[in-house]
Parts: structure tokens; C-alpha cells; sequence
């Protein structure tokens, strides 16, 4: 029998606190990039809540006390057409009258507009949340030295007028309802094309196909491969097919609709539809393949068919999961930007989109348009459209627990 | 953990209750295992059998609950005393699997492995060539150390495990029901192979089969599951020519003589 | 009730039982193996785009194949196609984001699998999916207003501009850590607990076990991790495209500023580009050669996957 040495007594104590020491450190290395990814998460968000609020020094062209005894946010509508119709030219007046008559818009829209055409703002220099909040005497000094004359004032560039107001070339009065119903409608878009078509597919996959044979294979590797295709690569095939191919469907001019090209939000839809397809198939495989086989030879057993066996046993067990599934796809849909640009999302459009066959914006695409700006005021409301992404992002994953959970009740 | 006072027995435990989180897995064992025989645990699925060999070499640490009550000594020393340390005790104890885990290296590498992170800074080539001729496998692998050890059969594989474990030089060897997974004729090789290994080292072995039990061990220790709590305890500790021929307890001899479980 | 067992217990047997055409049931399942055949239409369909008018680029007479391969300028307003000045800052900034993202994912998913006890798993992992739910032009908005001053400010204002790859590469290294960091983690999980256990039993400590048995056993998968994130790095457009600089350049310095074949599809056809134009066609050129790339590196990352899972199984 073999008998080897192997350190002993004091040699052995250094030698194992030793190995213990390495396995310490190293443990410290593995942790430390867990908390790099948690600094580097909270500095993204921590950045952008920074960008979204903070100081603002501007200047008015006009007075507001020179033109109106109340403050101008307390004056109403009345108020507010006779302050404009007294200030602005008769030509620039009627203009806007055209555009959407002055009786129509609201107390809001006016006082923007009030302030948009009249006092004309302008900003000399945004400062960030933090510097706001800890360097208020520097700021104020750098504002009085810099820009004589000038206002200061804190704000928030993510405030309920942002939502509501549309997009415009003046960061000060900018907005993302546009941008935020066009994310919608495509995401409504999209999501109506993939669940129905990638449940089928799933359910052909795990309930028909024979996962053996060739062409489900195929199939199989295909969607995994499709789930990994850049969204850029997507665009390209949106442009090509929805945008040019298929202009006379896309632009609506097969249902009478003249005034546009295929760069509608049709387009935008289908081809995040596509895009997100690979992701609904395998989520919804997933939740097929959960379902117990017991629950299938049960209803098989009673003389069911295949398909009142998935229609009435299969699909609602999965539900929640197909769901849920669908929940994520929507949220990958929202945030993307990438193939939007090639598909041509436009990046000026004031009014709200109306049917698919219209040109559209999306909120990402602002983010992209706003960040890319050098001016500080856009990079703020950039941050404040982020923001707003962000919140949508959350109510739709809030929403896709919430439903889980409830539907795992019920079955 | 220092050989302190030679005493008569490899390991031995005093009062040992065995406990995953507030269920109490094994209860109040008392054994004092021979030094260089081979002792046999047995007794019907689920009685802690398991669990109880797992307390030797601390591989219950593992389970975040678990925890044990009373002592198990190594020549005197507690292996569950506060200064110990699990990696050094499982030095000294090494163990065998239910179903061979060769990691996945070469053969070579799989005996090297643990010798190296241990210390070993003797000549290595050596050390697998001894392993491995004590435990019965160099004239079948020595044309191939440097394959991978899952090109061999699963009962080349649990020799390899054994052989590895041998590498350590550890005093006993713990076999979770070694020879399970494996047909009749490697099971015969293993057998063999620990009555060739008893010489040298202690030995302890789950067992669930009872011939097995028979053929190979000297002492048996018979567990049974209490009644009321559900917890297993030793019921019978003897030598095994005893524990097979004329038991004391009346469930024991129910259960070797197969009247039950 | 009555007459239905009355009907079964009929006499005529055969006619009971044979075979009946159900149209509703075929109709069914023919519609559904056309939607598992629409997935395979679209890759067919993205193939025949992008190589439809790949070959419209490549037939210009101000192109040929040797140039496009081969040079390494690209400006079409003089006639230029050398891939390789957009292809060097792809290569550059992925090459950086897969050195941010390899150490850190793999790290995070060994203290996961290994380290973590599942109080700490419930915390940390949400932070990793948080991460990977972030959009990337929200990553975008990050590389450039926060990680490019402060590289600025360590390297030097005047030897860095505003736009650089290493903001760009950086970020997405973040970006790309938790995939990295996730399918890492089923591999690691994946080794069957045996072989921890075998390790273990040999008195080896956590880091032995870890570095020195599971990893090499998760080895294949972690190697489809990389893959999979590479593919990523290549084909990710809006953190560059806002960060790493407009303009092709050929350079490999992480300093410079210079456009990926992504950011480049996107500042182009960002515009009203005119259909049938070199530009345009162009765009599905390089579009192309993206596809190409990551579809066989997916396609090795899947081929790894299913060995690895074929080796435990």
C-alpha cells in the first residue's frame, strides 16, 4: 500500500490558510463584479434622474409683468386669446388660428403658447439635479456673472405638461405625447401580429410537430437563430418588405389613404411584430411544456381531439405563462430603436397618430434625437423622455407579475 | 486536529443527533468504529443511513439547515468542534459515491487533482501509479492516463474514485453504497478491492444490500426509523457474523432474514 | 345520456369505430404548421432583402468585391467601399465590451452559483435582469453623458474627443454582462452537483471546487456565453451609433472616434434616403455581412449548447 507525504502539523496550518486566503480574495473578486453591475445600474439611473431636473437659467424676451397684471398662469382662456390676439401680428395670429382654432385649445395650450410666442424663453444654462441641490450658491454666482439679467429657476423637465404636450423645436416646450402614443399603437401593433401568430407556432411545435423529424428541427434552430438576429437587421427587412414591397398596403393607399409613404406606423408595427416573434414562440413554448402530460392523456382519455385537448387543457394552463411571455416581448418592442430608424420613424410630427397609415414618432427614437442634440436643454428632456420609457417599462413588468400571480390563483 | 491519545477505535460517536433545520433526521447514535475493519451501516430506505455517513467527513455542511447535536471523534479530537475545519476533515476522511464521479480530466489529472491542491510535492507520476495499483486499475489504464476519465467503464470509474481518494492518504474511507450503480462483476472487483484496502484504512459502507453487507464487513450497525418520530437511530451494533446469525433485537432479525422492508 | 349508451352499445361496431374525416381538426393543424413554416419564411426572406440588394451594390461599377473586402476607406461620396473602416470599430468596440463583460459575467455567475445564499440570489439576481431589460438607447444616453466625460476627464480632454469607442465598448460590456453572466450560470448549474461533491470530498476548498472543477466541466458553456455576447457586441446599434462618433475611420484605437457597420446603417438610413441609391443598397451590404457574422456565431453557440447538454445527459 502507497504512502505519501503530505504536509503536516505547522506546515500544514500555513499551508491551508493559505488556500483559505486565496479563496477569500478571489471571493471578494467574484463579489466586486456583482457590485460593479449594481454601481453601474444605480449610476445610469442616478445619471439620468440628475439630467431630468435641476436649475435653469433664462431669460425672457418680454416681460410678463409688462403684458398682463395676474400672473399668466392663473389667467383663463379668455384671458389668454386676448393676450395673444394683443401681442402677436395679425398674421401670425390668424395662422395659428388656422392651424387649430384658438377657442378649441386649451387653458394649457394657450399658456404655451402664451409664453412660447410672447415671452419667448430662452435658455442660457441647464445644471444637473445634484449640482442644483449641493452647489446653489456657485450657481447662483456663475448665473449672475455669466448671464446678467437672467433668471434662475429649479425645474422639473419630467412634469404632467411633458406628457401631454407634443413634440416641438424648443426643448423648453417640447413633449412626448406624440412619441408615447406612437410607442403604443406600434407595440399594439406588433404584439397583435406575434401572439397569435407565435402561439401557433409554438403550439405546432410542442403539441404537433414530431420533434424528431426534420422540418420541426429546422423549424426549432430557426427560431432560436431569429432570436439572435440584430433589431438593425430587422429595419433592413421592415424597409425593404413593409416600407417599399408592400408600400401600397403599408401607406393605406389600397383603403383610399393618399397623403403618405410607407414609412407609416404600420410598417413600424409589423416589423417589430417580427422582430419579436423568436422571443413569443419560446416563452410560449415554455409555458406548453410546463403543462402537466397528465392533464393531455386526461382529456385524451374522455375522447377528446387533439385540438379540444389543447384548446380546452392546454392553452388556458399555459396562459399565464404565454402571457407573461407576450408582457416581456411588448417590453423588448417598446425600448427598441434600431430598426425605427432604418423603417424611417420621422422625428418631428405635432399631431397624434390616427390610424396605422399615419407617419409616426416613437419615444426612443426622441430619446435618440434629444441625446444627440448638443444643446443641454434637450439632453434634459432626453432624460426626461428616459424617464418616462423607464416608467412604462416598469408598469408593463408590474403588470406582468400582477397577472401571473393571479392567474396562478385561479388554476 | 492532531492524533492526541491513540485510542482503541478510528471514530466514534457520542450521543450524535442529526438534525435538518427542526427535523431531526437521526437520533442519539452511539458507535465506536474499529480501526482497519470494514463496519457496514444498514437498514431500510430513508432511515438516515445516508445522512449518518455524511456526518463523518461534514458533507452535510452543504445543507444550509442542517446541524448536528453531540460529537463524533476522530482519536479523540470532535470533528464538530468550533476550531475545526470541514476541508481538513475531509482530508482524513475521504469518500466514495453512490454513483462514480470522476471529474471531468484526464485520469492522470483526476488523482493528480487532489494530491495537488493538498500539498503533495513529492513526485506526482509516482503517486498515480501507487493510487492506482492500490486500487486494482493500473494494468487497465496505463496506456491511457492522459484520456478522459469518462471513456472508462462505471466500474473503472468508481476504482478511479477510490484510487483518487487513496492519493490523500486520508484514514478512513467512507462508500455510500458504492457498488449500486454497477453490474455483479465489477461489484465482485470492488469487494475485493476493500477487503485488499482494509489493511491499511477504515472503512465504512452504506449498504442497502444485506448479502453485500454479509460478505464484506466485520461489524454491522443495523438503523431502523423510530416510530413515533420518524427519525432514524442505530438499533443494533454487533459484529456482523452476530448482527446475521443471532441478533439481539427482534427488528433486526426481521430485517435480515427479510420479514421486513 | 340514455340514448348515447344506447347508440354505443349498437351492434355495428366497425362503423362506429372507423376512421371519420374531421375537416375542422385538419384545417387546424394546417394552419399551424403554416405559422411554423411563416419563421422559417422570414429568415428566407431576410436573406433574399439584404442579398437581393447586396448584389444591386456589389453589380455598381464603382464597386467590386476585392475593394469592399479588402481597403479600408469608406466614403461614398468619392466611390470608397472598403468595409474594413467600419468593421475595425465594430471589432474594437465588441473586442472592449467582451473584455469588460467576460470577467465580470463570469465572476458574477461563479459568486451566484457557487457563493450566493439564496437570500442574497433573490437581490442580486433582479438587479442583473434590471440590467438586462434597459433599453439600449438608454445605454446610449449613459455612454455618452456619463461615461465618456469621466473617461475624458482620466484620459485627458485633449487627447480624447466627446464621441470615442471606449465609452461606447465600456458601456456595452455593462450592457452585455448579465447575458454573459446568465447563460454562464446554467452551465455552472448545470454540472451535476456529484462532481461538487466528489471535489468536496476530496478536501478541496470553495475556490478549488469552483475555479478548478466546475468551471472547466461549465467550460463549453461558458464558451457559447461568449459567442452569444459577441454576436451581441456586433449587431448592437444605438449605444455606438450615439457614442462611439459619426464618420467611418479605420482605426483600432480605443481613443478615436469611428462608425460600426450598425451606426452607420442607422445615421444613413436615418435620413429620406432615396430608394436604388450606392448609398442604399450599400446599407444592405454591410447589413448582410452582420447577418452572415452573427448567424454563425449563434449557430456555434446553439451547436455548443446542445453537445454540452448531450455530455450530462
Amino acid at each position: 500500500m502507497p504512502s505519501f507525504t503530505y504536509p503536516e502539523k505547522n506546515e500544514l496550518e500555513r499551508f491551508v490558510a493559505a488556500r483559505y486566503r486565496t479563496g477569500w480574495v478571489w471571493q471578494v473578486i467574484f463579489l466586486s463584479a456583482l457590485i460593479i453591475a449594481i454601481f453601474s445600474l444605480s449610476a445610469l439611473l442616478l445619471n439620468i434622474v440628475d439630467g431630468a431636473f435641476g436649475y435653469v437659467a433664462y431669460e425672457f424676451k418680454k416681460d410678463p409683468l409688462t403684458i398682463s397684471e395676474k400672473p399668466l398662469d392663473q389667467l383663463n382662456q379668455q384671458e389668454l386669446i386676448a393676450l395673444l390676439q394683443a401681442n402677436l401680428s395679425r398674421g401670425a395670429y390668424n395662422k395659428l388660428n388656422n392651424e387649430k382654432p384658438m377657442e378649441s385649445r386649451s387653458q394649457g395650450e394657450l399658456y404655451n403658447l402664451v409664453i412660447e410666442r410672447i415671452i419667448q424663453v430662452k435658455t442660457l444654462q441647464t445644471y444637473p439635479l445634484f449640482r442644483s441641490l449641493f452647489e446653489k450658491a456657485a450657481i447662483e454666482a456663475e448665473v449672475s456673472e455669466r448671464y446678467p439679467g437672467a433668471r434662475l429657476e429649479f425645474r422639473s423637465w419630467l412634469s404632467p405638461t411633458f406628457l401631454t404636450t407634443p413634440q416641438s423645436s424648443k426643448a423648453e416646450f417640447a413633449g412626448v405625447r406624440t412619441a408615447v402614443l406612437g410607442s403604443l399603437w406600434l407595440v399594439g401593433i406588433a404584439i397583435a401580429f406575434a401572439l397569435p401568430v407565435g402561439v401557433g407556432a409554438a403550439v405546432y411545435l410542442q403539441e404537433y410537430a414530431n420533434k424528431k423529424s426534420f422540418i420541426s428541427r429546422v423549424i426549432q434552430t430557426n427560431i432560436n437563430n431569429l432570436a439572435g438576429v440584430p433589431s438593425i437587421v430587422y429595419g433592413m427587412l421592415g424597409l425593404a418588405i413593409f416600407v417599399r414591397a408592400w408600400e401600397p398596403f403599408t401607406s393605406g393607399a389600397m383603403f383610399g389613404i393618399t397623403d403618405t409613404n410607407g414609412r407609416t406606423i404600420l410598417s413600424a408595427g409589423l416589423t417589430m411584430g417580427i422582430l419579436v416573434l423568436p422571443l413569443v414562440i419560446i416563452n410560449a413554448q415554455e409555458a406548453i411544456k410546463a403543462v402537466p402530460d397528465s392533464l393531455r392523456q386526461a382529456a385524451y382519455g374522455v375522447g377528446a381531439t387533439r385540438w379540444q385537448t389543447v384548446w380546452h387543457h392546454v392553452l388556458p394552463n399555459a396562459l399565464p405563462g404565454i402571457l407573461t411571455g407576450s408582457i416581456l416581448a411588448m417590453s423588448r418592442a417598446i425600448g427598441e430603436t434600431a430598426p425605427l430608424i432604418v423603417v424611417g420613424a420621422s422625428t418631428f410630427i405635432t399631431i397624434d397618430p390616427q390610424s396605422p397609415f399615419t407617419k409616426f414618432t416613437a419615444l426612443p427614437i426622441q430619446i435618440y434625437q434629444w441625446t444627440s442634440r448638443a444643446q443641454s436643454e434637450f439632453q434634459a428632456i432626453a432624460a426626461a423622455a428616459i424617464l418616462v420609457l423607464l416608467g412604462l417599462l416598469l408598469t408593463l413588468n408590474a403588470t406582468a407579475i400582477l397577472l401571473r400571480n393571479r392567474f396562478q390563483r385561479r388554476w | 486536529m492532531q492524533p492526541a491519545n491513540n485510542t482503541q477505535y478510528a471514530i466514534e460517536t457520542r450521543n450524535l443527533s442529526i438534525f435538518y433545520g427542526e427535523f431531526e433526521a437521526v437520533t442519539n447514535v452511539n458507535l465506536q468504529i474499529e480501526k482497519q475493519k470494514i463496519t457496514a451501516i444498514i437498514g431500510p430506505s430513508g432511515c438516515g443511513k445516508s445522512t449518518l455517513l455524511r456526518a463523518f467527513n461534514r458533507m452535510n455542511d452543504f445543507v444550509p439547515t442542517s446541524h448536528v447535536r453531540g460529537e463524533i471523534l476522530l482519536q479523540g479530537t470532535n470533528l464538530y468542534g468550533k476550531e475545526i475545519d470541514p476541508v481538513e476533515v475531509r482530508r482524513r476522511i475521504g469518500m466514495v459515491f453512490q454513483k462514480p464521479n470522476p471529474f471531468p480530466k484526464s485520469i492522470y489529472e483526476n488523482i493528480a487533482w487532489g494530491a495537488r491542491i493538498n500539498g503533495y510535492k513529492g513526485n506526482m507520476d509516482e503517486l498515480v501509479e501507487q493510487s492506482l495499483r492500490a486500487a486494482a486499475l493500473w494494468d487497465e489504464v496505463k496506456d491511457k492516463l492522459k484520456q478522459s476519465a469518462y471513456a472508462l467503464s462505471g466500474g473503472q470509474q468508481q476504482r478511479l474514485c477510490i484510487a483518487r481518494t487513496i492519493a490523500i492518504q486520508p484514514e478512513i474511507i467512507l462508500m455510500d453504497e458504492p457498488a449500486s450503480a454497477l453490474d455483479p462483476i465489477a461489484t465482485l472487483k470492488i469487494e475485493e478491492l476493500m477487503q485488499e484496502l482494509k489493511r491499511n484504512y477504515t472503512i465504512i459502507i452504506v449498504t442497502h444490500n444485506m448479502q453485500q453487507a454479509a460478505r464484506v464487513s466485520d461489524y454491522t450497525a443495523m438503523m431502523m426509523l423510530h416510530g413515533d418520530t420518524r427519525s432514524g437511530t442505530v438499533i443494533e451494533y454487533d459484529r456482523t457474523d452476530v448482527i446475521f446469525t443471532r441478533p439481539k433485537d427482534k427488528r433486526t432479525e426481521d430485517y435480515v432474514t427479510g420479514r421486513f422492508g | 345520456m340514455t340514448t348515447k349508451i344506447s347508440s354505443l352499445a349498437a351492434p355495428n361496431w366497425a362503423a362506429q369505430l372507423r376512421k371519420k374525416a374531421r375537416w375542422g381538426e385538419s384545417a387546424i393543424e394546417a394552419s399551424l404548421f403554416a405559422v411554423g413554416i411563416l419563421t422559417i419564411l422570414i429568415t428566407l426572406a431576410i436573406t433574399i432583402v439584404l442579398g437581393d440588394q447586396a448584389l444591386l451594390f456589389f453589380a455598381e461599377p464603382e464597386v467590386n468585391l476585392q475593394e469592399f473586402f479588402l481597403t479600408t476607406s469608406w466614403q461614398p461620396q468619392i466611390g470608397d467601399f472598403g468595409i474594413w473602416a467600419l468593421v475595425s470599430a465594430t471589432l474594437t468596440t465588441s473586442a472592449i465590451a467582451i473584455l469588460v463583460a467576460l470577467p465580470l459575467g463570469l465572476s458574477a455567475a461563479i459568486y451566484l452559483s457557487e457563493y450566493a445564499k439564496p437570500r442574497a440570489r433573490a437581490v442580486l439576481k433582479p438587479i442583473l435582469e434590471t440590467l438586462a431589460g434597459i433599453p439600449t438607447v438608454v445605454y446610449g444616453y449613459f455612454a455618452l453623458l456619463f461615461v465618456s466625460p469621466i473617461v475624458r476627464n482620466l484620459v485627458g480632454v485633449e487627447k480624447v474627443g466627446v464621441y470615442n469607442m471606449l465609452s461606447a465598448g465600456l458601456v456595452m460590456g455593462i450592457m452585455i454582462l448579465p447575458l454573459i453572466a446568465s447563460i454562464s450560470e446554467d452551465a455552472l448549474s448545470a454540472v451535476p452537483n456529484s462532481l461538487r461533491e466528489g471535489a468536496y470530498a476530496m478536501g478541496a476548498t470553495k475556490f478549488e471546487v469552483s475555479s478548478q472543477v466546475l468551471v472547466p466541466a461549465a467550460l463549453s458553456g461558458i464558451g457559447a456565453s461568449v459567442i452569444v455576447g459577441i454576436s451581441r457586441a456586433v449587431g448592437e446599434t444605438m449605444i455606438v451609433a450615439i457614442a462611439s462618433g459619426a464618420g467611418p475611420k479605420f482605426s483600432f484605437n480605443p481613443l478615436d472616434a469611428a462608425e460600426t457597420m450598425t451606426g452607420h446603417i442607422a445615421r444613413i438610413s436615418g435620413g429620406d434616403l432615396p430608394y436604388g441609391t450606392v448609398d442604399y443598397t450599400s446599407l444592405f451590404a454591410i447589413a448582410l455581412m452582420l447577418f452572415l457574422v452573427t448567424l454563425i456565431l449563434n449557430l456555434i453557440s446553439q451547436w455548443i449548447v446542445t453537445k454540452f447538454r448531450e455530455q450530462y445527459e
